[in-house]
């Protein structure tokens, strides 16, 4: 298992397979060597498909042979009968674990504690681009359906063999194949089909696969396989990690972003007992045998650094910052856009309400502005990496989303081959979009180089906070006409900087023109769960709260009569329906500070609909969300509770966004970088949360992970402007409290 | 700061050789093995590094090994005895009281003490003991209920 070259995968003399050898990247023999024998089924995705699902593509590498092909997933059924699956995907407190084991039991017919996953090891692992976009349920766990059911195939073929039966008498069940007729009762388990084998099979898309509406495993609320170490303590991630002779890292940081070492004299921090310094270029860290003197020792470092860019705009002046430094997409048209036709609009003046010029059948129009401020991911596992440099192999434990994105980053950084690097990732203290890169894996295996010891490093809260990525701030300028009878008649959305997710709207109106325009940013931004997607439904379903009560209908009402009748958005329609139910929406009027919003979206597949119940105080400036309700359609559901469970989270952490949590910077300094000072949804928060399934087995389960966190911020906006008429365009929405 | 020479950990007193000024997080998690209390923030904020000093709970980052003296610290890994989870525990799983699981050791912990203190929590008593405590995967709701799971299979034992 030292290397993935490029190897022509031959069918084993054994192999019943009669697929033709293809070029893959994996060395099959040293896998049986590694493994033992048994039965290996892989999932090929044509090369020319690889880039769009979420697998590198390599077909242009060594040329001829058969067609190009990529391996994005393979399970081994080893000769004492075990199940291990091996995929690149991550996990990060999705439940991954949990869900692709449910869809290899399904379909190998076997209990779930005889599946092992071994997931995220890029020595062990075939290549996977990373864990996000919410790709792992529609991709990951389809394949692994494909690959399971061929091998169930491969097992019912060899039981034939063995029982001398013809294979359609045969049943398969808790891991055996029964033959069963007038004159045998007999079993045989996976391990006795497997013993002495070396069976190599290959599959794609056309594999069949068990239905949904006849999963017995699959679809059910299956307990986290591993929930016993985790409620023990017994999990070991990243910053746990440990090996002999360990040092502990940290790493010198400039005052702010952007500044250059000038100069620094570290002849103290050397002189301090079994302190190293190290330094790499412009980079200084220290190593100590513990963590506390590690700290003492970089802080005895004294450098000198340039000063931070001039102009650098603070969190009070980003929307003004955003609108004035537009890179990209600055007509109409731009990504995202529909129109293509002339200059951008002037800004929006706020709560203007202008004569129907534009939307020519419209008797009121709309023009607002929503902006969104920079948020923090906050994983409460910080950035953190054990790395052991060896002369021959780096190995290097780290959370990260994209463990082989890291594994070229690290390539990179430290001038060494891939091939050299193994990057393995423990099931890690959560991400939500924030964690793809390897800054801190990059820094261990610098300080574990320079000290040739292994280095763990951890990153501190404050670190996090400050050098890691945010989710991009954005400014949102929406304009509309509705006539009367509430038929929206133009629609005209514009985003600045935050990105094109979520920026089209479900409702029908003709030509609709959404854009996306990239701008200067002055913070270091990344992915988040469900990115820009939060803050144009944020925008959009607010907007829509703002039409319907110019028009004195119902916001319910309202969106409902400007959906359409496809199937998407009948979808869209038996959410928000659904939502409505279960939460009894209009069968209370606000009054006495309470008040209730609506809001619905649809992002990666999913749709949903969130109501929420605020109590809102405007002399005391305090808003309690007193409920919240979600209901979700993702099509067919893989596992109910777990599914429940995510939609419960995103909501909450949703409602950071939408309240309270908003990152403050001056002088190209995050000024806010402590929990202290960073407000994230505590317990005191929370609603009671409802969630109603649309359990949808017709349709392919999409990725539910990310999306449910888009309902609940107009939701609760909308529910602050039923209850006090105060209307809230800025998320968060109340930072400092509630304003009358 | 004077060097800690032992300290009484999950029942057993245990040789150690640190300096005073270290968090006791740092020391139970890298001289003794404990990994089970996390680092969160550091600040005493998050409630991941939640253990018990004479049964009350405390923020081990921001407690030096100096300070312990011959307090009793309990880990989350005494919870389980002989293979036999604790009620709270067992609480958790059944709730399904996780996602990424970094914030469980401490919310246990946090549970675990208010449970010695109270076998009958209110709703307002559990969110008062576990307002220090955060889940940034939003489980809180869930965490809740294994709270209270927890402390009826405990008023029933």
């Amino acid at each position: 298992m030292n290397s993935y070259h490029t190897q022509v995968l031959e069918p084993e003399v054994d192999g019943l397979d009669p697929v033709a050898p293809a070029r893959l990247e994996v060395t099959r023999r040293d896998f049986f060597k590694t493994l033992g024998g048994g039965v290996m089924v892989l999932f090929l995705v044509p090369a020319a498909l690889a880039q769009e699902g979420g697998v590198r593509g390599r077909g242009g590498r060594g040329g001829g042979g058969a067609a190009p092909a990529e391996i994005s997933v393979w399970i081994h059924i080893g000769e004492d009968g075990t199940v291990t699956v091996f995929t690149g995907k991550t996990e990060v407190g999705q439940n991954i674990r949990t869900s692709l084991t449910q869809a290899v039991a399904e379909e190998l017919r076997a209990p779930i504690s005889s599946i092992k996953m071994v997931m995220a090891d890029t020595d062990l692992v075939p290549y996977d681009m990373g864990t996000f976009g919410s790709q792992t349920t529609p991709l990951m766990a389809s394949q692994l359906h494909r690959v399971a059911a061929a091998a169930r195939g491969v097992l019912l073929d060899m039981a034939a063999e063995y029982f001398k039966v013809d294979k359609a008498s045969l049943t398969i069940a808790d891991g055996k194949i029964f033959q069963t007729n007038a004159n045998r009762n007999q079993a045989v388990s996976f391990g006795q089909l497997t013993k002495g084998r070396k069976f190599t099979k290959t599959v794609d898309n056309s594999t069949p696969v068990t239905p949904a509406s006849e999963w017995k495993i699959a679809g059910t609320s299956v307990p986290k396989v591993d929930g016993r170490e985790f409620v023990t303590g017994r999990h070991k991630y990243s910053s746990d990690m440990k090996l002999p002779g360990m040092l502990f890292g940290k790493v010198l940081r400039g005052p702010a972003w952007r500044t250059r070492m000038l100069s620094a004299d570290t002849k103290t921090a050397e002189a301090m007992e079994g302190v190293k310094v190290v330094r790499d270029g412009s980079f200084i860290g220290v190593v100590a045998p513990d963590s506390l003197q590690a700290e003492y020792a970089v802080n005895a470092i004294t450098a000198q650094w340039s000063d931070p860019p001039a102009d650098q705009p603070t969190h009070r002046t980003i929307f003004e910052y955003l609108r004035n430094n537009v890179t990209a997409g600055g007509g109409r048209g731009g990504v995202g856009g529909r129109g293509g036709r002339g200059a951008p609009p002037a800004p929006a003046a706020a709560g203007q309400e202008t004569p129907a010029a534009e939307g020519a059948a419209a008797d009121h129009t709309l023009k607002q502005t929503y902006t969104v401020a920079y948020i923090a991911h906050t994983p409460l596992e910080p950035r953190a990496a054990l790395a052991d440099w060896k002369e021959d192999k780096l190995t290097v434990w780290t959370g990260t989303q994209r463990p082989f994105g890291v594994r070229t980053e690290l390539a990179q950084a430290l001038g060494i081959p891939e091939a050299s690097i193994r990057v393995i990732v423990p099931d890690t203290g959560s991400g939500y979009g924030g964690k793809h890169t390897g800054e801190a894996a990059v820094e261990a295996a610098r300080l574990s180089r320079g000290a040739g010891k292994p280095v763990k490093l951890v990153w501190t809260r404050e670190e996090e906070f400050t050098w890691a990525f945010f989710r991009p701030a954005a400014v949102i300028d929406v304009a509309s006409g509705v006539r009367n009878d509430g038929t929206i008649t133009s629609w005209e959305f514009y985003n600045y900087n935050s990105g094109s997710p979520g920026i089209n709207s479900p409702y029908r109106v003709p030509n609709p023109v959404a854009v996306s325009r990239s701008t200067a940013t002055p913070l270091a931004q990344t992915s988040y769960r469900c990115l820009a997607a939060t803050g144009n439904n944020f925008a959009r379903e607010v907007h829509m709260d703002e039409l319907a009560r110019l028009l004195k209908m119902d916001p319910l009402e309202f969106r409902l009569k400007n959906l359409g009748d496809s199937p998407t958005d009948n979808c869209l329609r038996a959410v928000l329906e659904a939502a409505a139910k279960a939460f009894g929406w209009g069968t209370v009027k606000a009054s006495g500070g309470r008040g209730f919003g609506i809001a619905c979206g649809t992002e990666k597949s999913g749709f949903l609909a969130t109501c929420a119940e605020v109590l809102a105080d405007t002399a005391s400036g305090t808003v309690k969300v007193v409920r919240a309700v979600t209901a979700f359609d993702c099509g067919a559901v893989v596992n109910p509770n777990h599914l429940k469970n995510q939609i419960e989270g995103a909501m909450v952490m949703g409602l950071g966004g939408a309240l309270f949590e908003e990152i403050e910077f001056e002088k190209a300094m995050i000024t806010n970088p402590h929990l202290a000072d960073y407000r994230v949804p505590r317990f005191a928060d929370i609603p009671k949360i409802e969630i109603v399934l649309l359990d949808h087995k017709d349709l392919p389960s999409a990725g539910a992970g990310e999306s449910p966190i888009i309902g609940i911020a107009p939701a609760v906006g909308n529910a602050i402007f039923d209850a006090t008429g105060i209307r809230l365009r800025s998320m968060p929405m109340i930072p400092d409290g509630l304003k009358g | 700061m004077p060097k800690v020479k032992e300290l009484y950990v999950n029942g057993k007193t245990v040789p150690v050789e640190v300096d005073g000024e270290r968090s006791l997080l740092s020391v139970l998690r890298d001289d003794l093995d404990l990994t089970g209390a996390k680092y969160g923030c550091g600040e005493g904020q998050c409630g991941a590094c939640t253990v018990l000093l004479d049964g009350n709970p405390v923020r081990s980052c921001r407690t030096t090994a100096g300070e312990v003296g011959k307090r009793k610290i309990t880990t989350i890994e005494s919870l389980e005895k002989d293979v036999q989870l604790h009620p709270l525990q067992e609480a958790f799983l059944k709730m399904d009281a996780m996602q990424c699981g970094y914030c469980t050791s401490g919310m246990i912990m946090s549970g675990y003490a208010l449970l010695l203190k109270s076998r009958d929590p209110s709703e307002a008593e559990i969110i008062r003991s576990m307002s220090g405590n955060i889940c940034r995967c939003g489980v809180y709701q869930r965490i809740m209920a294994a709270i209270k799971d927890g402390a009826r299979a405990l008023q029933n034992k």
